[in-house]
């Protein structure tokens, strides 16, 4: 189920990673099923989804901690799907970090490049300037048990990074930090993995998470690839409602088609005639009569004097965020829509009428497809 | 909170555990350095003139270091095998091999007798099958008293390391093949690194029984003699100075090891990183190996369990009924009969029965204080506090046995020293000193665990200080109180090493009856006895974890 335009990725000479038809039960539950995706050398790729999505069970795939079921894991032409963790060179920040609370930074640092036989000179030097990729410079000596968490999670991430890993993997990587500590340490990973180059696939469920960090972004769902694409691609053009709510905020409200043709589709929302730009049907041929969810993004909605053809409601919430305000509107019918609006637009306790705006407005069969 | 007060309540207890713990022991460590004179080295030059004295030392020395050794030995790859692997029966057979541990170590030792003495039953299918007019061997000496100890104390290697096992997280491994480490590295290089709290906490433990271990010599010595037998045999010469000679290097040794123990266990650091996560336990692949793992820890089970199987089997033959046969020809119940009908029966057991519950209430209530004062308000004095409660556990039972006496044998209350020697509350309070330890180890712990924001939540309610305190502090702690309680009741209920210095005829306990019975030959009711004392401690210990579990 991948979407038109975010395509798979690459084919050929560029891709440096192939998933094909990945599938891992526990008993009778598919926690992955049928992931296939391809990544180019120094992408990268957030796996993205709902806990229980199979992200994590994906990750665990790859760095071979797990034995799938089916499919394959191919990077840079090898078939690795039944190659040992240990000898895979993939490196990996664990959720919780997983550092050794009984060997100190620097040794936690040489542990994988000890694995590859680096020592005595050569082993200090690559685990000293692996400390100052993460400005932990001169922290050698220092116990795990005495480094705050953003700390511990740096060394988690020189430890990854000192053997050169082929792909470096991180599980959730920023759950366990402070908010404020959060944004920080997210930049600074994108800048690291950017300025290194290296091919990354990052585990979240925060959609902020993922498009501050993902080149592009796989949206995993009961363990099936709903959409891979852009940040862009994900938020303009998604393939199903799911996707639409997962990246961003969205309102939805039962539709019927009246009418499409390849300049409007004309619906009706609740007794009300809204004319819609046919791209928000995705191309998809919807039938006269088709009853549909119609999803609409806060500033897919405008606000305006109540009038014939705009959907009345009353305004019962208002969040200020700055330049612009959340509203929430209740229609007749009780349906609540959150509307984007300059911060004046409306007070709550009003009556306002509410008409579509392109974009972020998206038209799905009631099947979710 | 943050400055310790002194307060009225922690004093008094301070006060009372240096009485009955501390006092004791330096009055023992006094009295073997003076005499009616004086001071004198006359007892300590005694002690190191006679060779029997350097034996005794060097023998408890080798032994309690062996025992460690060979109880680790089976008790790791147990620990492994019923830890890291996953097969049908692991649950129910992973709790039945941990049962020689609860048995109290006189009637480990006598179930032992009867399988593997001379007159037992491998001894005897062994002259029968060879022919031979003798038994075939003398379960006597050191590695007699070796090959007990490794079945009594293995289970301490088996439970710490199942427990260690189980706190081990298993993205530590995985990271550390993440980074490119083999099976060879990552055993080495992260798991036993992990675990070396607990394999030094379980070599210290097992060090510390062996040292003290009274039963196993002292039915299987002979003339091989270990610092406990030994210090009672001289105390039963009437050398009292000698014996406390003794006593201060049994104390002197027990202490070594604890300090060597804490030089290797490692920072505490240990503690810090990463916790929970998946259990480490993995299934074999294939079925073969699944059934034939499975098979194995049967065969490893029935093993271990063949003594209380022994124990079980001859409580029902009467006596004088078994007597060159490879299997008795009679089994009845009349030896368990003759235990309710006779009073000099029935006496030991109601009499082990009352000190032990009394000893087991008395150390809770000790415990629960304790965790109030120390852990809960920080009084001033926790630190010696919780160093009293401890000490017990590291110095022998023969030494606190011998102390008790000798401060409880004289009228001087202005130093605090009355008569209770032949009256019936000397046992209970040895009883009750030897379960401080057992009692307040989880109690405490279990205080630390316990979120202070839930009794403050309490008090905001409106709660009073009882309320809060029967209401959220006890219930909260039910594991914690079980886990003591029932370790507290199945030690003092099978206790042997301090009775056999304190009882009296009147309030002698179940193990000096079996081991009257034992003399008299009364095999089946020593063995009825025995299976009385594992029941009821098995049952106790049963209860108790039934108890944590629910309040999990």
């Amino acid at each position: 189920m991948n979407s038109e335009t975010g395509g798979q990725g690459v084919r050929g000479a560029d891709e440096f990673l192939r998933l094909e038809g990945l599938t891992k039960r526990f008993g009778s539950f598919a926690a992955v099923d049928g992931l296939s995706l391809q990544m180019t050398r120094g992408e990268t790729l957030a796996l993205l989804g709902p806990s229980g999505s199979g992200k994590s069970t994906t990750l665990r795939l790859l760095a071979g901690f797990e034995q799938p079921d089916a499919g394959r894991i191919i990077v840079d032409g090898q078939d690795l799907t039944r190659i040992p963790p240990a000898a895979r060179r993939f490196g990996m920040v664990f959720q919780h970090y997983a550092l050794f609370p009984h060997l100190d930074v620097g040794q936690n640092v040489a542990f994988g490049l000890e694995s590859l036989g680096v020592r005595g000179g050569e082993l200090t030097r690559r685990v000293a300037e692996s400390l100052v990729l993460v400005d932990l410079a001169g922290f050698e000596r220092r116990a795990i048990g005495a480094l705050s968490g953003g700390q511990q999670q740096r060394v988690a991430l020189a430890r990854a990074l000192a053997p050169e890993p082929r792909i470096l993997l991180l599980d959730e990587p920023l759950s366990n930090l402070d908010p404020s500590l959060r944004e920080r340490t997210r930049h600074e990973i994108r800048a690291l993995v950017h300025r290194l180059g290296m091919t990354t696939i990052i585990v979240t469920h925060e959609q902020e998470e993922a498009f501050d960090l993902g080149d592009r972004i796989a949206v995993l769902r009961g363990g099936v690839l709903q959409q891979l694409g852009t940040p862009d691609e994900l938020y303009s053009h998604p393939v199903n409602a799911f996707v639409a709510g997962f990246v961003g905020r969205i309102s939805t409200i039962p539709a019927m088609v009246l009418s499409s043709s390849q300049h409007e589709i004309r619906l009706q929302v609740e007794g009300v005639e809204w004319r819609v730009a046919p791209s928000a049907g995705g191309g998809a041929a919807l039938a006269n009569g088709r009853e549909v969810t119609l999803t609409l993004r806060p500033e897919a909605l405008r606000i305006v004097a109540v009038a014939n053809g705009c959907l009345a409601g009353i305004v019962t919430d208002r969040r200020f965020t700055g330049a612009q305000a959340f509203f929430k509107v209740r229609t007749a019918r009780g349906t609540v829509l959150d509307v984007m609006a300059e911060p004046q637009a409306t007070a709550v306790g009003q009556t306002v009428g509410l008409i579509p705006a392109e974009p972020g407005l998206h038209l799905f069969t009631l099947d979710g497809a | 909170m943050t400055r310790p007060r002194w307060s009225w309540p922690a004093l008094l207890l301070l006060a009372l555990l240096v009485w009955v713990v501390a006092y004791p022991l330096v009055l023992v460590a006094l009295d073997a350095f003076r005499n009616g004179n004086g001071w004198t080295l006359e007892y300590v030059r005694a002690v190191f003139k006679r060779s029997s004295e350097i034996s005794a030392i060097w023998n408890s020395l080798w032994i309690s270091v062996a025992s460690a050794a060979v109880a680790g030995l089976i008790g790791l790859p147990l620990a492994a095998l019923f830890g890291l692997v996953d097969f049908p029966g692991r649950r129910v057979l992973g709790a039945l091999i941990a049962l020689p541990v609860v048995m109290p170590p006189l009637v480990g030792v006598v179930a032992f007798l009867f399988l593997f003495g001379e007159s037992g039953f491998v001894a005897r299918f062994v002259q029968a099958a060879l022919r031979l007019d003798q038994p075939p061997w003398r379960l006597e000496g050191g590695w007699a008293i070796l090959l007990v100890h490794a079945y009594a104390f293995y289970g301490y290697f088996y439970l710490l390391g199942r427990a260690g096992l189980a706190g081990v997280d298993r993205s530590l491994l995985e990271a550390s093949a993440a980074l490119g480490a083999g099976r060879w590295r990552t055993l080495t290089r992260v798991l036993l690194p992990l675990l070396r709290p607990t394999l030094v906490g379980a070599t210290l433990l097992v060090f510390l029984s062996a040292l003290a271990s009274f039963s196993a010599p002292y039915i299987f010595g002979g003339n091989f003699r270990v610092m406990p037998t030994q210090i009672v045999s001289t105390r039963l010469n009437g050398d009292d100075g000698i014996a406390m000679v003794e006593t201060v290097i049994l104390t002197l040794m027990a202490l070594a090891g604890l300090w060597l123990a804490s030089r290797f266990e490692g920072s505490a650091t240990l503690t810090g990183g990463s916790k929970g996560g998946a259990p480490i336990r993995r299934s074999p692949r294939s079925r073969a190996a699944r059934v034939g793992v499975a098979a194995a820890a049967w065969l490893i089970a029935i093993g271990l369990l063949l003594p209380h199987a022994t124990l079980l089997l001859l409580s029902f033959v009467p006596a004088g009924t078994w007597t060159i046969e490879t299997l008795p020809p009679v089994y009845t119940l009349g030896n368990y009969g003759a235990l309710l009908s006779e009073p000099e029966r029935l006496g030991p057991l109601l009499n082990s029965s009352w000190m032990a519950v009394l000893a087991t209430a008395a150390a809770m209530a000790v415990a629960v204080i304790a965790g109030l004062l120390v852990v809960r308000q920080k009084a001033a004095g926790g630190k010696a506090i919780q160093a009293l409660l401890a000490v017990p556990w590291a110095v022998p039972g023969t030494v606190f046995a011998i102390a008790l006496a000798a401060v409880f044998s004289v009228d001087r209350p202005l130093a605090l020293r009355f008569i209770l020697i032949g009256t019936p509350w000397l046992l209970p309070l040895a009883y009750l000193i030897r379960n401080l330890p057992l009692a307040s180890r989880p109690v405490l712990a279990g205080f630390r665990g316990l979120d202070p924001a839930l009794d403050e939540a309490g008090a905001s309610l409106g709660a009073g200080r009882w309320r809060r305190l029967r209401r959220i502090t006890l219930p909260l702690l039910a594991p914690a109180l079980a886990a003591g309680a029932t370790l507290s009741f199945a030690t003092a209920l099978g206790d042997f090493v301090t009775s056999i210095v304190l009882y009296t005829y009147d309030t002698r306990p179940i193990s000096l009856e079996i081991l009257s019975s034992l003399r008299q030959s009364d095999v089946g009711v020593a063995a009825a006895l025995g299976m009385v004392l594992t029941v009821l401690a098995g049952g106790v210990f049963a209860l108790g974890s039934e108890r944590r579990a629910v309040s999990q």
